[in-house]
């Protein structure tokens, strides 16, 4: 079975995040609870359920992920972006896009 | 430009106020998702892939320095410090908190800006020639009618729960900046022959997944009969428009599926009705919604002639952003300057909180305090002294807004893919980065000339790919991005969708495709005066699928 991962947006603001082992919902990926069997994955989801109907994120969804050394990657380019910010460099004063390439590829 | 009166101002600041109470209900758990979605999006609030997205309208594109300075304000409040500019004249914001969002709403407010109906399916932001008001060519301004068509179809009770969403755009001159053939209305502002004031009236056209080229069904539409008649288009797709399949429910494919003439009969039929009723136009409303858009005074600045040849021969990069950038005037001492938002491996169409303030600052020192949002992505100051050009760029170029690439390969449309937006399957800017970059070099992008490359992250065609001279459509194939490309699109008065030119290019070497696709136009072209444009009409796709292919098989597989 492939690895999953639960993810959702806040509801306050929008932020990308993952459900992490102890319950919380975290901004980092990395730090995601790794759902590697069937009962897992069905608990991620009643979780998932759960915290929407607890109006705390929203657009809730398991996605396939592998673990490579050690680190989360996404199986779909699409969730790899959202787990890393946009590809692309921003303009001075904003920090936090410059070492997000070698995260996607 | 247009002022609010006293109505509009209670009904924008009404709107924050209710926004504001919804949101707050939305974080207290009082509303569900399901309830807050639709109103959120009445309020241009979206969800995109990394956080929230708020869209705030900016009509016909028309805005002053004081409505750019708020834009920055936003930018650096609210959101990262940047904005994005769009194909639809509008502003994007990509990380604002939902919690703040009734407070942005509110300072721009303050300057009579909303984002009221940028989004939903209702008549969305009317768009027009971004030239308005100040072009050589112009029969007459298009943003008085524009803002009628604004006025009436706000908070449309009869039109807010459309079949799909609805677009019109209005051009003023017989050159088309507007885009008005893919549009779901486009209206062409023009003269009968005893010199009244009225439209040609196209119907159907747009993008997406199903891109097609509007129907004219009038030839000539007097302007008082301008809300009866697109009442009666409205009304026609209000009753008819598919509302059981999302993706047949724009009205290009009823205008498909019934037939022009058809349609046409219909709305006769329905105007027939609305003819003389109160949505006639009085000539004195034209009149006062004209008056708002009153050229500003251009006094004679005959010394500019003299001036601008100096500076141009003293400067060679001056001389080049004005051959490229500036644009003829009415008034012969003024020009139209682009403020290019497509610098070499730059982001099309963002600008930074500090770039929006300088423009204002611009602006309002030597333009007159007139700013435009064009389709393309760009800003237009619309009235420039010829002797006040050197000054304007100088301060463009401190601002790093002075890319001398209007109309060129490097000024690209591109929406904000996959990086973004929760709807892309690929990325767009990236792209659009490394073909800027490739073809970077001023004199390279010269000797291509005029070239217009649109790139859109997905089916929906934010990026305008049909209408791309070349144009990529990114696609997911097995999980990675593949870019497809079209030629020989057009977005102006001669409207043509680009057709696939063979199988599509990984992201690592589409830009050597889109490099041999030049090349070969370069090899076959008659002579530097034809585009690339008029030679693919001229000699059709198949050298080019020779180029890129090598041969007829290759490019079918």
């Amino acid at each position: 079975m492939t690895d999953k991962v639960l993810t959702a947006n806040r509801l306050s603001d929008g932020i990308s995040v993952w459900l992490d082992a102890a319950g919380n919902w975290n901004e980092s990926l990395q730090e995601a609870f790794v759902a590697r069997h069937k009962e897992a994955v069905e608990a991620l989801e009643a979780t998932g359920k759960q915290a929407f109907a607890d109006n705390k994120v929203v657009d809730v969804n398991v996605v396939d992920v592998e673990e490579v050394d050690g680190v989360l990657r996404p199986l779909r380019m699409r969730e790899r972006i959202r787990a890393a910010g946009p590809t692309i460099p921003y303009a001075a004063g904003y920090a936090g896009l410059s070492a997000i390439r070698s995260a996607v590829a | 430009m247009y002022r609010y009166d006293e109505f509009d101002h209670a009904f924008v600041n009404d709107r924050v106020a209710q926004f504001r109470d919804q949101v707050a209900r939305r974080l207290s758990g009082e509303l569900s998702e399901d309830a807050f979605k639709p109103l959120r999006l009445m309020n241009g609030v979206y969800l995109q892939l990394h956080a929230y997205m708020l869209r705030v309208a900016v009509p016909y594109g028309t805005m002053n320095s004081r409505q750019m300075r708020m834009l920055a304000h936003v930018a650096r409040k609210y959101d990262r410090g940047y904005g994005h500019f769009t194909t639809r004249q509008n502003i994007q914001y990509n990380w604002p908190k939902l919690s703040e969002l009734p407070d942005a709403l509110a300072d721009l407010a303050s300057v009579e800006m909303h984002a009221i109906q940028t989004s939903g399916n209702c008549i969305r932001n009317v768009t027009a020639d971004h030239f308005a008001g100040a072009a050589a060519d112009e029969v007459a301004d298009p943003r008085p009618y524009a803002e009628i068509l604004r006025q009436w179809s706000s908070v449309h009770p009869e039109f807010s729960f459309l079949p799909r969403k609805f677009k019109i755009a209005v051009t003023g001159a017989e050159r088309d900046r507007a885009a008005i053939q893919v549009h779901d209305i486009g209206l062409h502002l023009k003269k009968n022959e005893k010199g009244e004031i009225g439209f040609a009236v196209y119907v159907g056209g747009g993008q997406g997944r199903t891109p097609m080229i509007a129907k004219k069904i009038r030839d000539f539409l007097p302007e008082e009969d301008l809300l009866s008649y697109t009442t009666a288009i409205m009304r026609v797709y209000n009753l008819h428009g598919r509302r059981d399949n999302k993706y047949k429910a724009r009205i290009k494919i009823l205008v498909h599926e019934t037939g022009a003439e058809e349609l046409a009969r219909q709305v006769e039929v329905e105007f027939a009705e609305l003819k003389n009723t109160e949505l006639k136009l009085p000539e004195q409303d034209i009149a006062a919604i004209t008056a708002y858009f009153a050229p500003p005074a251009l006094e004679p600045r005959a010394e500019g002639w003299a001036q601008l040849a100096q500076w141009k021969k003293a400067d060679a990069d001056f001389a080049r952003w004005v051959q490229q950038n500036v644009q003829p005037h009415k008034h012969p001492d003024y020009g139209m300057v682009t403020i290019s938002l497509k610098p070499i491996g730059g982001i099309p169409g963002d600008a930074t909180d500090a770039q929006m303030d300088a423009v204002a600052d611009i602006a309002q020192e030597y333009a007159f305090d007139e700013i435009r949002v064009s389709h393309e992505q760009n800003l237009i100051l619309p009235h420039v002294a010829l002797a006040d050009l050197e000054p304007v760029y100088r301060a463009l170029v401190a601002a790093g807004l002075a890319t001398a690439n209007a109309g060129l390969i490097t000024d690209i449309i591109a929406c904000p893919g996959l990086d973004y937006c929760a709807l892309a399957n690929a990325r767009s800017i990236p792209v659009a980065q490394e073909i800027s970059t490739r073809f970077g070099s001023p004199e390279r992008q010269a000797e291509i000339g005029e070239l217009k490359i649109k790139i859109s992250g997905c089916i929906n065609a934010c990026g305008h790919h049909h209408v791309g001279h070349i144009g990529l459509l990114g696609v997911e194939k097995k999980g990675e991005e593949l870019y497809q490309i079209t030629l020989g699109g057009s977005g102006d008065e001669n409207t043509s969708i680009g057709e696939i030119i063979g199988r599509g290019f990984e992201p690592e070497k589409v830009t050597d495709a889109i490099e041999v696709i030049v090349d070969t136009y370069l090899g076959l072209r008659l002579d530097p005066s034809e585009t690339f444009l008029t030679a693919y009409r001229r000699v059709g796709p198949q050298p080019f699928k020779d180029a890129l292919y090598g041969d007829k098989t290759a490019a079918a597989a």
